[in-house]
């Protein structure tokens, strides 16, 4: 370590105001408080300084992500030995997912961080950590078998037109990663969702369909909420198991990283839609297989639980305020729920709700602090 | 006559340029941007509805200009709107006459072109307060500047979202071979917001005169 550190601090005046790669300072930059607890001082106002500056955030939330990616590469060798009726080691259904997601995971990263490097460099600022989070985020919310040209395209799509057209990191409307998805889906729909995605590569496998396309045509669900749980069925790399999911957030809760009230009310305000639909169903359309579904099934299947812990919880694009974050969170449950139910064309509102509460979240927040002025306005004596 | 200007002095001249840039209709006015999004999934009919546009706005500045002296205040609108509507009807009846197909493809945005606001901006901004071969200069420049824009997002949602330009087949087959595929997403709508917001951050970037002070 000492080595790296002396290392880095002899390059370090070239890359300096002229030194020789002047140009380079923020690609340098970037390197070094990567590798090292960055020495910046504070030069006006509030000098004190946390050290978990947001390279330290985001990392925590890569870490809570690492059991999903995890076990989503062995899911996707289960599911594929699954369809074709072998049983297979654990080692092998891992290697075989293993060899399908890491490229997706490379490329995403490789095409954003060379993108977020070109900006910084231009623009003449620090490189924005907050890919280091959504390049791990968009290859978990893909299907396995996506085309890697389709993972470039969307993830330049996110980077340049989401986060860099609005200023970068801080500053973008939308969840980038959310917003990769969005754009394949609305761009290519036949790979990202229906019954064509999980077909293996093998000709004499089956096709199969994730349990919501399957509700989405009338077919019974057949598979049991505790693989849903724990998740052994077909969908996008980082959505099925619910359980890994709670325990990363149970770790971004602990850490402080994410916000408990946001995943709290999300699941809340999912539930109690979803339990009212439940309710009504038998009386109101008893056809649509997905208002008869019982409640909790909403929140293990597809991307409820992911999106509420990982896409919801975005410091950036969720409310600010508390009492605003509630509002946020309930809202985005309530809308995930009402699009799957109420939508044929869309099977999974998860993706939608979140990115339509994004748009809504400066406004949420406008409200909630105006309110908070008028009723402490409220407390001054009125002078007489 | 001596000090009688020249039909095309730098004035005159200006009038045309500046609606193709510094003063574009779309991309700094943000008007008409509901016709660019919905005639420009393919690049014949958006120009189509440029000339069209191009024809209502130049004769029909024109006309109000040469009324703009008899034409009582209070019914200014209501003349106004005559004045567009005959022409719309007329270009309407040429384009069925001549290019039915494309015709049938703009459908209703022919006739509402009625409601574009660049028409009506530019009758009730430049044509009631000036002479007629001004007015037609500058109905042709604005006219102008809103079809160039029309053409430019015409031609970049047709070769996204379908591969082709002005109908022809341009991304060859053995891409498609190769997995390649169209962006449904430019044939949607957003796909021509999206392309208007990268026009206008380009042009914004170009010249930093337009970025507004905050």
């Amino acid at each position: 370590m000492n080595g790296l550190r002396k290392f880095i601090d002899n390059i370090k005046p070239q890359f300096e105001k002229g030194g020789r790669f002047s140009y380079l300072q923020s690609t340098f930059d970037a390197f070094e408080t990567f590798l090292f607890v960055p020495n910046h001082t504070t030069r006006l106002g509030s000098h004190i300084r946390d050290y978990i500056d947001m390279k330290r955030t985001m990392s925590f939330v890569v870490i809570a992500l690492i059991p999903t990616l995890l076990f989503g590469m062995w899911n996707v060798g289960y599911q594929h030995f699954l369809s074709m009726g072998e049983s297979v080691t654990l080692w092998e259904n891992f290697w075989f997912g293993f060899v399908k997601v890491l490229p997706i995971v490379v490329v995403s990263y490789g095409v954003g961080l060379g993108i977020e490097f070109i900006f910084a460099q231009i623009r003449g600022h620090e490189v924005n950590e907050g890919f280091l989070v959504s390049g791990m985020l968009i290859p978990l919310v893909l299907p396995p078998d996506v085309p890697l040209w389709m993972v470039a395209v969307a993830t330049a799509f996110a980077v340049i037109i989401g986060k860099e057209v609005f200023g970068g990191t801080g500053m973008n409307i939308l969840n980038p990663a959310l917003t990769a998805r969005a754009f394949l889906f609305f761009a290519y729909p036949q790979d990202m969702s229906g019954d064509k995605v999980w077909i293996a590569e093998h000709g004499d496998a089956m096709s199969g369909a994730t349990p919501l396309g399957n509700l989405l045509t009338h077919q019974p669900l057949t598979t049991s909420a505790s693989d849903m749980f724990w998740g052994f069925i077909p969908g996008s790399i980082g959505e099925t198991s619910t359980f890994l999911i709670l325990l990363g957030a149970l770790f971004l809760i602990v850490t402080g990283v994410g916000s408990w009230r946001i995943i709290v009310s999300v699941f809340a305000g999912g539930f109690g839609l979803a339990a009212f639909f439940w309710a009504i169903a038998p009386y109101v359309a008893p056809d649509n297989a997905y208002m008869a579904l019982q409640p909790w099934y909403h929140l293990i299947m597809g991307g409820f639980a992911f999106g509420a812990v990982y896409m919801a919880t975005d410091p950036v694009t969720a409310a600010q305020t508390n009492r605003g974050k509630w509002i946020y969170g309930v809202l985005i449950g309530v809308m995930a729920v009402l699009i799957r139910v109420l939508n044929p064309a869309y099977p999974e509102g998860m993706m939608l709700a979140i990115l339509l509460l994004n748009v809504f979240a400066p406004l949420i927040d406008h409200y909630v602090v105006e309110g908070n002025i008028k009723k402490r306005l409220k407390r001054i004596p009125v002078k007489a | 006559m001596n000090n009688r200007e020249s039909l095309f002095s730098a004035k005159n001249r200006r009038l045309l340029t500046t609606p193709l840039g510094k003063e574009n209709p779309i991309t700094i006015q943000v008007l008409g941007i509901c016709s660019a999004l919905a005639v420009t999934v393919k690049l014949e009919p958006a120009f189509v509805m440029t000339i069209s546009v191009i024809a209502v706005l130049a004769v029909g500045n024109m006309i109000i200009s040469l009324l703009r002296r008899t034409i009582a205040p209070r019914i200014r609108i209501i003349v106004q709107l005559v004045v567009i509507a005959s022409l719309v009807i007329l270009v309407d009846q040429v384009l069925k006459a001549f290019v039915y197909d494309v015709s049938k493809q703009l459908s209703v945005f022919v006739g509402l072109i009625i409601t574009n606001c660049i028409i009506m901006g530019r009758f009730e901004a430049f044509a009631m307060s000036n002479k007629p071969w001004p007015s037609f200069l500058d109905g042709v420049g604005n006219a102008t500047g809103y079809g160039i824009i029309l053409i430019i997002v015409a031609f970049f949602r047709e070769l996204l979202g379908s591969g082709s330009v002005w109908g022809y087949q341009i991304a060859p087959q053995f891409l498609y071979d190769w997995g390649y595929k169209d962006n449904g997403l430019m044939i949607l709508p957003p796909g021509a917001l999206i392309v208007i917001g990268i026009i206008i951050w380009v042009q914004r970037s170009r010249d930093k005169e337009l970025i507004e002070e905050n």
